[in-house]
């Protein structure tokens, strides 16, 4: 037969070129991440310390929760700017309601849910009814709430966490075997990581997000019911908003500005994880380590010995970046 | 009878060629309203006191400069949600370079506009070639401009030389300075949109993208040119804000909300978002309506904070005003 | 040749030198020959139209004489001189004006403003206002329209006609020699039409060519001087007003051999009870329709472009709901308001343009497919991969039944050909479980073997009991797969014709006239 005369050598080649076919299905985030995490754990031995990795992975499991309700929004085709002044509220009320009685805790945690679910429901029901941009209706909302939040705490925040409030974003599991200490902020993030992959990728909801994003017309005319979908998926946004607000006041103490901006990062973070922002596809995994590698690239150059407000610079550029390369690929492919 | 029929014909006549946006009886409501207020809570006392109209105009001289350009950019099509951060470099760096010596005042300045030149310049590039959506583009640069500021100046910086300060506050007669040069930016606006072949431009532009290319017109330049000049405006209202404060600060542009204020003066005034269509004295109304609002509030002693979230809630309702009538498909 | 069978074909000039002339013009898009080489002269002060079925390249050949399309091969001459125009900017300064269906002005600046786009009298910048006034008024003296339009009149505040007459002012403006006009006539009332038709005779008069393309064969005779046919990208002849009569023409548009294989048509004797049936339907676009369905029937709906077929789909499917009339569905009276309501009621719309309404591009095939059966159940049910509960790999089978040419069903459908896009398209509704498929021009832009696929597959719907309305331009797919065909003009259902009728009945009945009826007495059409 044929075949046998074939020669090993072409059995290699093709073993590799199906090696490397499936590498280049990859997506990108996931070698950037990898070489990142490399460099810095030259450039600072912590980094690849097993104590470490768990603090830093500690520390961004907040952004990574904002990213994927942001992830949500933008897939369905619109924008959730509103989301850091969530974070912000989070903080400063829980502070005020607190009042350190850790028995405030949990009813301040629902309390702080309602709130952000009633924000999400605004800021669909405008999108979908009042038929503004979603762009201008969050950043507008981001305006409100912060405002809301400040006259409502006096403009300074009062009192301290309690510790069963804080350590969402702050505690460890001590003693678990090869990890040493284990984020609890590390374990929300995996449920909810969970949770939401199964929301997104696994139900009904999920796709119909998807087919919002991709071709509202069409989604429109084929039963979707876009207005409840899209209402759906900013109250999603915004509770996801909330969960990452109380890790990120748990890890970082409560200050004024605590949470702004992180709207952009989560936005940011969602880019590098291959969202588009138009809409139409995302990956929950990939996000989640968006925002990881967004966090390591700023950590490295910070270690390099840029100033901490630079990182916003890295940010409007890889978002600028970003979407000019969609843009062009887009172009190239008519 | 026939002299009657004539005069009512012809007022009507000149009413209806003065186009006055509806923006104004929405202006004549709110400064009533302010009125009655003012009746029932200190007897009259604030509106009556021409001082405060004067606090009205100087308070609306910082936003108006500035929406006055963001007009130009909404007219084009596009939108600029960097000026906020813009208006602090200015600032910032104005006041740096001033050092409280009056011999540089003049460096500063040029130093200053050439920043907003290059930075309107790389907006409107990023929009026109790139063909990044102008919502992200200019909330790109905006974070640029934050951070680079926030990196290089952590507080008050520099001062502003005696000199420079008429800007703030002199007066020529009893008319601020600071009002005449608003209004002769209100002027220029109105002349550059209506009478200048880069005005006529920027309106097709912004009316219909294909009507304007088949008529053969360079649809790059007229959007960039657009976001210049509204940097200029931006850097212009820094100009003011730090003559007044005397000293240049990193926060004095978010602060203000002029990105998102500027915009929804703009779209009060009648200015379609989507472009091609609206002018500047829609505008101008807009940030008056807005400076009586704040003048109302700092009078009646609205906590501050209150005022951002009425602020923030003013913005999506100017625009929803106009976006649920012409009904868009929108995300 | 079809060309030695007319009478009265026009001789040639050949001393007179065309005002525009283009020789051997080919075109072709993806999948389509749009043109195949068509040669034709157009002589200054004659009013030339251009006429000829949806699709058969009226349009592109138009839009190449203006310079918004380049040809793949031929020339354009104008007076003698060969051109090429690389954007149609350039096709204005040469003197070739174009005025589109939609029209291209600014709604919100004024006429003199409209006319000078770009072209502004200026010194330093600054616009003579002045000049640019005066300069308008020249041009609408031109046109007789000083009177009625004025300069400073906003665009937003003109009638249709008006519009219309400010873009031909704006033409002249350019010293246009040659005008085309794309279906000029279409949104005038009769009186404005006459003015159109004044206007063109002084255009006439200045010894500009002028050429339309229209659907309306009446006004075709009234104002043209000579009529050009095109079939399917291919020039069929030219005759002078004065020799032809409307059935000549149509028949020149028309009539074509069957080469496509269509299967059999059904038999009257399988069609089921109605299933959706209209009495007196109305809306802004849609004036007394009534039709019936019936089970295992394919009903074919023929008319010209704008008669209001894709409005009629659209109403029955809730889009643009019916405003008054009764609407009856599967023996219950139900007026459909919205497409979810349709979807419920068992109904589904193949529509006309899948890229914008049909196919979500990112998303793989599977999901194309069961989105609609999924946009019915509860929203945070599980998905199934490639099913519903009750069958748990609907995806293959589905894709077997439409014949999906692809290695996985993972692949994003923005990477299919256009075929296999509306076969994803259909099996959408198939998964829905639809009884009533509403087709918009199922087989546009796909190649020969999908569209026999597809055919097949439509029929193959019937013999299971669904119910079909097919509207299409193709009237060979109309007179191949109709057990009966409607026919539509300006927003009515003008009549039925039996299956197997011919393009000429058809095509007749499109533009307003009676088959079998020698004349050419036209039929308004509010009358039956």
């Amino acid at each position: 037969m044929t075949t046998a005369a074939i020669t090993p050598q072409s059995g290699v080649s093709k073993f590799l070129h199906f090696v490397w076919s499936n590498i280049k299905k990859i997506p990108p985030v996931y070698p950037v991440f990898l070489v990142l995490f490399i460099v810095v754990s030259f450039l600072s031995p912590t980094y690849s310390s097993m104590n470490g990795i768990m603090a830093f992975l500690r520390r961004t499991a907040p952004l990574a929760i904002l990213a994927i309700g942001q992830m949500i929004v933008l897939s369905s085709g619109g924008f959730d700017l509103s989301i850091g002044s969530l974070v912000t509220m989070v903080c400063l009320g829980s502070s005020l309601l607190l009042n350190n009685d850790p028995a405030n805790a949990y009813p301040a945690i629902g309390i702080m849910m309602l709130i952000g679910i009633s924000i999400g429901m605004v800021n669909g029901l405008v999108v979908s009814y009042l038929k503004v941009p979603s762009f201008i209706v969050t950043l507008g909302m981001m305006l409100l709430v912060k405002g809301l939040v400040l006259y409502w705490v006096g403009g300074a925040p009062k009192g301290y966490f309690t510790d069963n409030w804080r350590m969402w974003g702050r505690g460890y599991i001590e003693n678990v075997p090869v990890f040493g200490r284990f984020p609890i902020g590390l374990i929300v993030l995996i449920v909810v990581g969970l949770l939401i992959w199964y929301l997104y990728h696994r139900t009904n909801f999920g796709k119909q997000v998807l087919a919002i994003g991709d071709n509202v017309r069409a989604a429109r005319l084929s039963g979707v019911r876009v207005n409840l979908i899209r209402v759906a998926a900013f109250v999603t946004c915004s509770i996801l908003a909330v969960i990452g607000g109380v890790m990120t006041g748990g890890y970082g103490g409560v200050n004024v500005t605590i949470g702004e901006g992180m709207e952009m990062q989560a936005i940011a973070a969602c880019v590098v994880g291959g969202v588009l922002l138009g809409g139409g596809k995302g990956n929950v995994l990939n996000v989640i380590f968006g925002a990881y590698t967004l966090e390591i690239l700023i950590s490295m150059l910070t270690l390099l010995g840029l100033p901490k407000p630079y990182k916003d610079v890295v940010q409007g550029l890889i978002i600028i970046g970003a979407v000019a390369y969609v843009a062009y690929m887009a172009r190239k492919k008519r | 009878m026939t002299t009657t029929t004539i005069t009512k014909k012809s007022f009507r006549e000149v009413y209806r060629s003065l186009h006055i946006p509806p923006v104004y009886y929405f202006l004549i409501v709110v400064f009533l309203t302010s009125g009655i207020l003012d009746q029932l809570y200190s007897d009259g006392q604030i509106l009556s006191n021409p001082l405060i109209g004067m606090n009205i105009l100087v308070r609306s001289v910082a936003l108006g400069i500035v929406a006055i350009g963001q007009t130009l950019v909404i007219i084009g099509g596009s939108i600029d949600l960097s000026v906020a951060y813009l208006i602090s470099i200015t600032s910032v760096m104005s006041s740096y370079v001033m050092q409280g010596k009056p011999e540089n005042v003049f460096k500063a300045i040029v130093v200053v506009f050439a920043i907003g030149a290059v930075v309107g310049l790389v907006n409107g590039l990023i929009v026109t070639k790139l063909r990044v959506n102008p919502f992200i583009a200019t909330l790109g640069t905006s974070l640029i401009l934050k951070g680079i500021i926030n990196g290089t100046f952590s507080n008050y910086t520099g001062s502003v030389p005696r000199s420079f300060e008429f800007f703030g506050y002199e007066r020529v007669g009893s008319i601020p300075v600071s009002v005449i040069i608003l209004f002769l930016i209100v002027i220029g606006g109105w002349f550059v949109l209506s009478k200048t072949k880069f005005g006529a431009h920027l309106y097709g532009v912004g009316g219909n993208d294909e009507v304007a290319r088949l008529s053969g017109l360079r649809t790059d330049r007229v959007v960039i040119g657009a976001h210049i000049i509204c940097s200029l405006t931006a850097v212009l209202t820094g100009l003011f804000i730090v003559s007044r404060l005397r000293a240049g600060a990193p926060w004095v542009g978010p602060d203000g909300v002029y990105d998102l204020e500027s915009i929804a003066t703009v779209v009060i005034g009648g200015t379609l978002l989507s472009g091609g269509k609206g002018g500047v004295w829609g505008t101008l109304a807009g940030v008056i309506i807005f400076g009586i609002l704040d003048t109302a509030f700092n009078q009646l002693g609205v906590n501050p904070y209150l005022t951002i979230v009425i602020r923030g809630a003013i913005v999506i309702l100017a625009v929803a005003s106009y976006t649920y009538r012409s009904k868009l498909q929108v995300a | 040749m079809i060309e030695e069978q007319i009478e009265g074909l026009r001789e040639e000039n050949t001393e007179e030198v065309p005002l525009l002339e283009v020789r051997n013009i080919t075109k072709r898009f993806p999948g389509v020959q749009a043109l195949f080489d068509v040669s034709l002269k157009f002589m200054p002060g004659v009013v030339h139209a251009v006429v000829g079925e949806n699709g058969a390249g009226k349009s592109t050949l138009m839009k190449i004489m203006a310079g918004a399309y380049v040809p793949d091969s031929g020339d354009i001459l104008l007076e003698g001189k060969k051109v090429s125009f690389s954007h149609p900017k350039q096709a204005h300064e040469q003197g070739v004006s174009i005025i589109y269906q939609e029209f291209n002005l600014l709604p919100d600046r004024t006429v003199a403003q409209n006319i000078f786009l770009g072209r502004e009298p200026s010194k330093f910048g600054v616009i003579d206002a002045n000049a640019l006034h005066k300069m308008a008024l020249v041009v609408l003296k031109e046109v007789g329209m000083e009177d009625i339009i004025k300069p400073t009149a906003m665009c937003h505040t003109l009638s249709v006609a008006e519009q219309q007459i400010v873009e031909i002012a704006k033409a002249i403006s350019f010293n246009s020699k040659v005008l085309i006009m794309d279906e000029p006539t279409a949104a005038l009332s009769s009186t404005e039409v006459q003015i159109l038709d004044d206007l063109i005779v002084k255009l006439k008069a200045r010894g500009m060519a002028i050429i339309f393309i229209s659907h309306r064969l009446n006004e075709v005779f009234d104002i043209a001087d000579v009529i050009t046919v095109l079939k399917d990208g291919v020039l069929v002849g030219t005759v002078d007003k004065k020799a032809a009569t409307t059935h000549k023409i149509v028949h020149m548009m028309v009539g074509r051999e069957l080469d496509h294989y269509f299967p059999p048509l059904g038999n009257a004797d399988d069609f089921g009870p109605v299933v959706l049936s209209v009495k007196g339907g109305n809306n802004p676009f849609l004036t007394d329709i009534n039709l019936e369905l019936r089970r295992g029937e394919v009903v074919g709906v023929a008319g010209l472009q704008g008669s209001g077929r894709t409005e009629l789909a659209e109403a029955l499917f809730g889009v643009t709901p019916f405003k008054s009339g009764s609407v009856t569905l599967m023996g219950k009276p139900e007026l459909v308001r919205a497409p979810s309501q349709a979807i419920k009621k068992q109904m589904g719309f193949v529509t006309e343009d899948r890229k914008s309404e049909g196919i979500w591009p990112r998303q793989p095939i599977r999901d194309n497919m069961l989105m609609t059966v999924r946009a019915i159940q509860f929203m945070f049910g599980v998905i199934m991969k490639d099913g519903i509960r009750k069958s748990r790999s609907l995806v293959p089978s589905l894709g077997k039944q439409v014949d999906v040419r692809t290695d996985s069903y993972d692949r994003e459908v923005q990477f299919l050909s256009g075929g296999n896009q509306q076969k994803v398209v259909l099996s959408k509704w198939l998964a829905s479980d639809a009884k009533i498929f509403i087709f918009d021009e199922p087989t546009r832009g796909i190649d020969v073997e999908a569209k026999a696929s597809i055919h097949d597959m439509i029929r193959d719907l019937t013999k299971k009991g669904i119910a079909v309305l097919m509207i299409s331009s193709e009237l060979p797919e109309i007179i191949g797969m109709s057990d009966r065909i409607l026919v539509m003009r300006d927003g009515r259902i003008v009549g039925e014709l039996p299956a197997k009728s011919s393009e000429n009945d058809i095509m007749l009945m499109a533009t307003g006239h009676i088959p079998g009826d020698g004349s050419d007495h036209q039929v308004p059409a509010g009358v039956n």
